[in-house]
């Protein structure tokens, strides 16, 4: 199978949607363990299962810039 | 997560039993279930014409839930070539049309957006956001005795025990991104390639904890038409290839409304002590459905209605439809308690 880069989306008003193989480490450099193969990472800061997203984006009413079209 | 986690078991589960009939139609059913059809079309059409209100009739939603059991995991002593019987089809066929016109009369669809992907995402987060009725939840976090905890699982073992089956129904009946997104979600449902990661196996261990039954249809007789009309209304949509824009904008809703209630689900468990063997279930619900309500909105959706722009107002309705049929189980089971009753037919043995 060719190598198929990780692929991030950033979700408007939530988390970055991350679909390949990564590695996520704590500050401290322990590995987080990785439950699911496409993982989202939380973006407003307030999610309770942090670097994950735990929906809390919704309750906070986070509101991202809009992305420029690439 | 404990080792233990880990290592279980495999839930293995087998054809349901035959339910207690609550009426002349399910009756029927029971009846053509077991190799004598007579009074089937009879019992059937007689049942139509009298119900007032088919939602929450229990005779008739037990009638559609056992005539769609013979699509999933079969009943026990059941002929499985019945599934394609034409009376029974017929039968089943005469109750969803008349389920589906009192879904659509009782549903609110949102205006239409426009049909690209970012546009149906954006109304499928505001619709799923602006649900703000008394909430299930929050009493299960606080309040909830340890004899409503149970409750709520019955309550929940009914779809919850295939969780995640309806929607399947619908993959061969998409294309693209849309079919892509939701084998992406249900392969994550379905544990990923480890089976007793399968969510609806990680939800039996929770049944198991609080010292319940986690046998498909082990409390089936104690469970009322409004929480069968739940998982009845996924089976029509699910079935159905007419309506697989419902079938799409169903699944979005639920994952959509998932993952903060299943913290606070998990948070009513850990007040009554229980550990992450119990709560294990909520808690990947919180991380799980906050990765699938994106792909559903954007991908699933979203990808669904911009292949097939003629679906936007199909997936709209059964986004709303979840959320209707859904607050309806809730509200009952939210009625009943703050009422100091208990939301089933007959107490937990």
């Amino acid at each position: 199978m060719p190598d198929v880069p990780v692929q991030i989306v950033a979700c408007p008003n939530g988390p970055l949607l991350v679909r390949g193989e990564i590695e996520i480490r704590t500050p401290d450099g322990a590995r987080v363990p990785q439950r699911r193969r496409t993982v989202a990472l939380c973006r407003c800061g307030k999610s309770t299962i942090k670097p994950f997203c735990d929906g809390t984006h919704k309750a906070i009413g986070f509101v991202t810039e809009p992305e420029g079209d690439a | 997560m404990p080792a233990t986690l880990l290592h279980d078991d495999v839930l293995q589960q087998r054809p349901m039993p035959l339910p207690a009939p609550r009426g002349a139609a399910s009756g029927a059913v029971l009846d053509a279930l077991q190799g004598e059809a007579n009074g089937l079309d009879d019992a059937v059409d007689r049942a139509l014409a009298d119900t007032a209100d088919i939602l929450g009739d229990e005779d008739l939603q037990l009638a559609l839930l056992l005539l769609y059991e013979l699509h999933y995991g079969g009943l026990a002593g059941v002929d499985d070539g019945l599934e394609w019987s034409p009376q029974l089809l017929a039968a089943r066929a005469r109750i969803e049309r008349d389920l589906e016109a009192a879904i659509r009369a009782v549903v609110r669809v949102p205006e239409r957006p426009e049909p690209t992907a970012a546009a149906v995402a954006e109304a499928l987060f505001a619709l799923t956001g602006e649900d703000s009725g008394p909430s299930l939840s929050r009493y299960v976090a606080r309040k909830a005795t340890l004899e409503q905890l149970r409750e709520f699982l019955v309550q929940r073992s009914i779809y919850t025990l295939k969780e995640a089956d309806p929607h399947s129904f619908g993959i061969p009946r998409l294309t693209g991104r849309a079919k892509a997104a939701l084998v992406e979600i249900q392969s994550d449902e379905y544990g990923g390639g480890r089976p007793g990661r399968i969510h609806s196996a990680i939800f039996a261990r929770t049944m198991r904890a609080l010292g319940l039954d986690d046998a498909v249809g082990a409390y089936l007789d104690l469970v009322p038409a409004v929480t069968l009309a739940s998982l009845n209304t996924m089976s029509l949509f699910g079935l159905h290839r007419r309506l697989r824009g419902a079938n799409v904008g169903h699944l979005a809703a639920f994952e959509m409304t998932s993952s903060l209630p299943n913290r606070q689900y998990g948070n009513g468990f850990r007040r009554h002590g229980f550990d992450e063997e119990a709560t294990w279930y909520f808690d990947e619900h919180v991380e799980a459905d906050a990765v699938h309500e994106q792909i559903a909105a954007r991908d699933l959706a979203g990808g669904l209605v911009e292949g097939e722009p003629a679906l936007l107002d199909d997936v709209l309705f059964g986004a709303a439809a979840c959320l209707e049929m859904d607050g309806r189980a809730g509200a009952w089971i939210l009625e009943r308690w703050t009422a100091g009753e208990s939301s089933l037919r007959a107490p937990v043995p």
